[in-house]
Parts: C-alpha cells; sequence; structure tokens
C-alpha cells in the first residue's frame, strides 16, 4: 500500500493542533479543537485507502479507489456536524448564563480540598452522628 | 425469526421521531416511550431464548453480503445484555416519569426528554448487536449524542460545567476509537469483527499490540477503567437522579462489553491480560478509596461505580471461560444493582432535600419502607451472601483460583479488600441518613451548597414557596400536602410539576408513591437476580463458551447465507 508523505504529515499536524486546543479552558477553543480533530481523522481514513485511483463510480472495476473509508469519512462529518451544533450550542448557553466562555472549576473537589485544609476531623462523619449531642442541641435551641 | 433484530434499533429511532413531532401532546408522548421500550423488553427476552436454543442469529442489513454489508449479531452475551439494558431502561423511564422528570428545574426543557431518552435506548441496543467495528462506532455516537443532551438538560450552570467535563472526555474517546478503525482498516482491510478476527492473527506482533491498545483506551474510557476513569465521578452526580441511573448503569456497562468482545473475539490471544490484571485491580482500590472519602452519596456511589468496573475487568483480564462467565454474570448484576443505588439515591434525595450525608438524617423514622429499600442493594453491591453480588464475586475469585498466577491472587486480595470497604462507605451513607436523627439545620447548611446544583433552594432559612408555573400548584414548605396530594400531583401534572424538596429541615417530604413502587421493583430484581441465578450462571457460561471459540462466531457471521428478507 503506497501513501503519500504530505497528507500524513498534514493529518498529523491537524491532530496534534486538535488535541492541544481540546486542552484548553476556553469552550471555543475546545469546538475550534474538535472540529480540527475531526478533519484530522477524516483524513487518515482517506489515507487508509491507499493511493487515489479511479472514481468508484461507473465503468470497471479496475484500478478504482477503495469506496469504504469514503464511506466512512461522509459519516464521521456528519457527526462531527451534530456534534459541534451542540457543542456550539453549549457555548451559547454558557456564555447567557455567566458571561465567560471558561470552564470553571468544579466546587466539589474545592470543597475537598479546603476540607483537608481546614479541618481534617470534619470530613469524619462519626463526629456528628452521636444522637445525644444532637439532642441536646436541638433543645436547646 | 431474524425480522425481529432490527426491530430493536429501528422501533425506539422511529418512536423518537414520532415523540418529537408531539411536543405540545405530552401524555401521549410519554405514552409511546413506555410502549416502544416495553416492546424492545420483549423483542430482546425472546431473542435471548431463541439465541440459547438455536445458536447466534445475524442479520445482514439490506441484504448486503457479511463482509461488505453491515451485519447485526445476536450471541448468548448479546442477548442476555439487550435484556437486561431493555428492562433497565424501561424501569427507569417510568421512575422519570414518576419524579415528574428532573423535578429539581423549572425551566427543563421536558418536552425533548423522551425523544433523546429514546434514542440513547437506540444507541444502547445497537452498540450490543454491531457485528462490525463501524457501526458499533455510530451506535456509540448515537448514545453519546444522546447523552450529551441528558446529562446537561435543564442547562444550568453546574450541568453546563459538569457536562463539558464529559462531553470533551468522550469527544476524545471517540476520536481515538475512529482513528482505532481507521488504523484497523488499513492493516486488515476490513471493519466486520468477524473477519477482523480471522485476519488480525497474521498482521506482525507489534502492529497487533499498537491497534489492541488503542481500542483498548478508547473502550477504557468509556467504561471508566481506573486511569481514565476521572471524568465520571465530576458529570455524573449532577445530572438528575433517573438519567445518573441510566447512565452509571448502562453507559459504562457498553465500554466493557466492547473491551469483552474486543479480548475474546477480535484479539483473542491473550497480549495485554496482565495489563488489564493490573487496571483491574487499580481501578477497583482507587475507586473504593475514592467512595469512602465522600460525603455526598451520589458521588459516593459515582466512586463505587468506579471500583466494581474493575471486577468485570479482572474476570476479563483472566482470559479464561470461568473468568469470561464471571464477568458477564458479574456485569449482568452490577447493571441492575447500581442502577438500583442510584434509583433510591433519587428518592433519598426527594424525601430528605439533599443527597449530603452531613445534613442528612433520620430518614429511617420518616421512611422506613425507603430504608429496607437502601439497604438491600448496598448489601448486594458489598457481596454479603445470599444476594447476587456475592455469587459474581464468588464467581471471580474463583476463576482466579484455577488460574493460579501470583498477579490473580493479588486481584483476589484486591477484591476482598474492595468488597469490604464498598460495605464500610455504604454503611457509612446507612448511618448518616437513616440511622441517626436528623442534624440541627445550621450544622448542615453551610455543607449542603457544596455538592448541591440548586443548593439555594433547600437553604433552610426562608423555606421558598414554590409554585410551578405551569399547573399553578403551590407546595407549602412543612410536608402540607399529604401522601396522595402528591402522588395525585406527581402523576396528573407530570413533567410540569414543579415539585422542589425546599422544606423545612425538620419535615420531610412524603413519599412519593410511585417513585417508590418503581424502587421498589427494581430493589425485587435484583433480589431475583438470587433466585434466577442458577440458571443464569449457566447462560453466562455458555455465553463465555461460545465467545473463547471465535471460529463460531466466525463461521455464523461469514458462512451464513441468509438475510436479506429483512429490509
Amino acid at each position: 500500500m503506497t501513501i503519500t508523505l504530505v497528507l500524513v504529515i498534514a493529518m498529523a499536524v491537524l491532530f496534534s493542533c486538535g488535541v492541544y486546543l481540546l486542552l484548553e479552558r476556553s469552550l471555543t477553543r475546545m469546538l475550534l479543537g474538535f472540529l480540527l480533530l475531526g478533519n484530522s481523522l477524516n483524513l487518515l481514513l482517506l489515507i487508509m485507502s491507499g493511493a487515489a485511483g479511479k472514481p468508484p463510480i461507473g465503468g470497471s472495476s479496475e484500478g478504482i479507489t477503495d469506496p469504504l473509508p469514503q464511506a466512512f469519512a461522509l459519516t464521521a462529518i456528519v457527526i462531527t456536524f451534530a456534534v459541534s451544533a451542540f457543542l456550539l450550542a453549549l457555548i451559547h448557553r454558557s456564555w447567557k448564563l455567566s458571561r465567560a466562555d471558561e470552564v470553571e472549576v468544579d466546587e466539589a473537589d474545592v470543597a475537598i480540598g479546603k476540607d483537608r485544609d481546614d479541618d481534617p476531623a470534619d470530613d469524619d462523619p462519626e463526629i456528628d452522628t452521636d444522637p445525644e449531642a444532637v439532642q441536646n442541641e436541638e433543645a436547646s435551641r | 425469526m431474524t425480522w425481529l433484530v432490527p426491530l430493536l434499533v429501528l422501533v425506539p429511532l422511529l418512536g423518537a421521531a414520532i415523540a418529537l413531532g408531539l411536543l405540545r401532546h405530552q401524555k401521549l408522548q410519554r405514552a409511546i416511550t413506555v410502549a416502544v421500550l416495553a416492546v424492545a423488553v420483549v423483542v430482546a427476552a425472546t431473542l435471548m431464548v431463541l439465541v440459547d436454543q438455536h445458536g447466534t442469529i445475524v442479520v445482514q442489513v439490506g441484504g448486503w453480503q457479511a463482509p461488505y454489508g453491515i451485519s447485526l449479531v445476536v450471541d448468548r452475551l448479546s442477548a442476555l445484555l439487550l435484556t437486561v439494558s431493555a428492562s433497565v431502561l424501561l424501569l427507569v423511564l417510568l421512575f422519570s416519569i414518576g419524579q415528574g422528570l428532573a423535578a429539581d428545574d423549572e425551566d427543563a426543557p421536558v418536552t425533548i426528554y423522551y425523544p433523546t431518552y429514546l434514542v440513547l435506548a437506540a444507541g444502547v441496543l445497537d452498540a450490543f448487536l454491531a457485528g462490525d467495528l463501524f457501526n458499533l462506532y455510530v451506535a456509540f455516537e448515537m448514545l453519546l449524542v444522546a447523552s450529551y443532551v441528558l446529562i446537561t438538560l435543564g442547562g444550568s450552570e453546574q450541568r453546563v460545567r459538569a457536562g463539558t467535563t464529559y462531553i470533551i472526555t468522550s469527544l476524545i474517546a471517540s476520536a481515538l476509537f475512529l482513528a482505532s478503525i481507521g488504523l484497523v482498516y488499513g492493516a486488515t482491510g476490513t471493519v466486520n469483527i468477524a473477519q477482523i478476527s480471522e485476519r488480525v492473527a497474521g498482521l506482525p506482533e507489534h502492529v497487533q499490540l499498537l491497534l489492541h491498545t488503542m481500542l483498548l483506551i478508547a473502550f477504557g474510557i468509556k467504561a471508566a477503567v481506573f486511569p481514565l476513569a476521572f471524568w465520571l465521578p465530576d458529570s455524573y452526580p449532577t445530572a438528575p437522579a433517573p438519567v445518573t441511573a441510566v447512565f452509571a448503569g448502562l453507559l459504562t456497562k457498553v465500554g466493557i462489553y466492547a473491551i469483552i468482545r474486543l479480548e475474546t473475539i477480535i484479539f483473542p490471544r491473550p497480549q495485554l491480560n496482565t495489563v488489564l490484571l493490573v487496571v483491574a485491580v487499580l481501578t477497583m482500590i482507587v475507586g473504593v478509596l475514592g467512595a469512602v472519602s465522600q460525603t455526598d452519596v451520589k458521588r459516593l456511589l459515582s466512586f463505587t461505580l468506579i471500583s466494581h468496573i474493575g471486577f468485570m475487568v479482572m474476570g476479563v483480564g483472566l482470559g479464561s471461560v470461568v473468568g469470561t462467565a464471571a464477568a458477564v454474570f458479574y456485569t449482568v448484576h452490577h447493571i441492575v444493582v447500581q442502577t438500583t443505588l442510584f434509583l433510591v439515591s433519587g428518592v433519598m434525595e426527594r424525601v430528605g432535600g439533599t443527597t449530603s450525608t452531613r445534613s442528612l438524617g433520620g430518614l429511617l423514622k420518616a421512611a422506613p419502607l425507603l430504608a429496607a429499600l437502601y439497604l438491600v442493594p448496598a448489601f448486594n453491591l458489598g457481596g454479603i451472601p445470599p444476594f447476587s453480588g456475592f455469587i459474581g464475586k464468588l464467581g471471580l475469585f474463583r476463576a482466579a483460583a484455577e488460574d493460579g498466577s501470583p498477579m490473580a491472587w493479588v486481584t483476589v486480595g484486591a477484591g476482598v479488600v474492595t468488597s469490604l470497604l464498598t460495605l464500610y462507605a455504604l454503611m457509612r451513607v446507612w448511618d448518616a441518613a437513616f440511622w441517626r436523627p436528623k442534624p440541627a439545620a445550621e450544622a448542615a447548611a453551610p455543607h449542603a451548597s457544596t455538592a448541591e446544583p440548586h443548593a439555594h433552594l433547600r437553604s433552610p432559612e426562608p423555606a421558598p414557596l414554590t409554585v410551578s408555573e405551569e399547573t399553578g400548584e403551590a407546595y407549602h414548605p412543612g410536608g402540607s400536602t399529604t401522601v396522595t396530594d402528591a402522588a395525585h400531583a406527581s402523576s396528573a401534572s407530570g413533567p410540569t410539576t414543579g415539585q422542589t424538596p425546599a422544606v423545612e429541615p425538620s419535615v420531610h417530604t412524603p413519599l412519593p408513591r410511585m417513585l417508590v413502587a418503581v424502587t421498589t421493583v427494581a430493589v425485587l430484581g435484583s433480589v431475583a437476580l438470587t433466585v434466577v441465578a442458577g440458571p443464569l450462571y449457566g447462560y453466562a457460561t455458555r455465553a463465555a463458551e461460545s465467545l473463547e471459540s471465535p471460529d463460531r462466531y466466525v463461521q455464523a457471521v461469514l458462512g451464513s447465507t441468509d438475510g436479506g428478507a429483512d429490509e
């Protein structure tokens, strides 16, 4: 199977840029990264069909390009399109809610981290499971 | 009877289209969704019996013969998981109807819930049917896109944040999967699982290893095994209770199913089995340690979910018939039990107003039935005999003992420790939520805001009077609604009822009847697994036997000449 080096390099560059952008905190960059990644994958599928040949429609079946990866790529394009539309909606929603494009830090994670710093004993539910203490507290109110 | 097979995908998709067209008729929409999933349960159960009697059923969609067309394959493993998934999907749907659907959002776009849920169902069922890798990819995308919508349902700030983690991780997993499909096609010239299985042995060792590892990583992210599970406890707990329940029960198991297929049919040689065992040990231990440190019931359950994925990976990693059989049995057990526990946590949230173990309390007195409903699946997950969790774990440990290698014994040790710690974590919840009296409100208030998406509604000070706009019904905080009122309201006004759990801290909302009924059925179902454990284990063993001889699968798919009569 012969493949073009240029296509492989283009695919690799698109792939790495896509992954890099996906790891950003900004939602818009994630979308752009996803689009690059999707395109690089389509390119990968095409590369896998080997060297270019005659169009697979009509005529003899001698020396035609393998049509199956093209079908894969078409399906993948449709899926990429749908997911991009969803991501755009998500970005819009996030913008409307908080006027921010960034992904926030998880509150629960922060809370757990804080617990450790502040008071390690606070994490232990045994402390407030003492029924008498709770009853006394209720009675005193 | 091959015409039954495509129905499992077609009916939910058509149902989704019809339900989408009926946005304004919610009762009709609901009825269609229930009917569609009921059909799916019946069809899947029929297939399960048929496959066991007559062997693997293969359908070549559109009449295109095997290596070229799309094959739908139902072997015993598929049929078993199809039946369990369809039943769980139906049960959770009934739960969400009872809950009035994402009851904690007034602005939830409820009209799209049912169609999306059906697309999710179609995706899950299609994944179990797929006979080629690309169709598996499409099935994954179908269920993932539906899950993106469900996890951000209502679009609150917290859900958008949590959803982003989930979506980006899934996107990367899908990209890896698609890249591996491209490479597999480049290496073998086919995506048909049966044909790959035939051709893969002829590839150079390092190419096999590369393809195997890439596919394993892609499936591992979906299945949430140890180094790839970070996204799960962040994203699952913020979704509405029924959504979390169905995700926890089914989506990770689709990943496990793909791993089982990968290790038995596609790459039958024990190339990465030691890696799988190491991953299994780490998944169990790290997951359960996460669970022990949590103070929110839903997050805690998400961590136990991760740790028990380790048991299934362990069974697969042993690479023997007994190991695979135990893994299959454990998968079925875990789908049912984990879903049940999440449903119970949904009821706890409704009754107690929160899922934080710090502010829950006194539920034993307030709702004794709920306490029983929690305790049974909790014991089951922890592996107390005679429940199915014990049987599954026993099977896994026996398989490991038969294997006898040092690594296998290490996994047994990790498994025992994990079971004990799971029990400890779940009993801590029992202690906090059920056994002790309700803690004083002041102590609970600051913590409630940490993990709760709508904590402001639950803050005890000015208990807000919530009016659901569509129905005009007002819920006075303080539990003035009687049981019948609440049940009536939630069944009559359905998804639009904004019955928020905003109650005064000392008073619990009355038990919603429909939710309790559905949860009871789920708990009974998980107990029933013990009753039918004998036949079920036999079925799992037969499934594993046919998996461990991939030739049979290959022959069934490539050698079959019928088909084409179906579409």
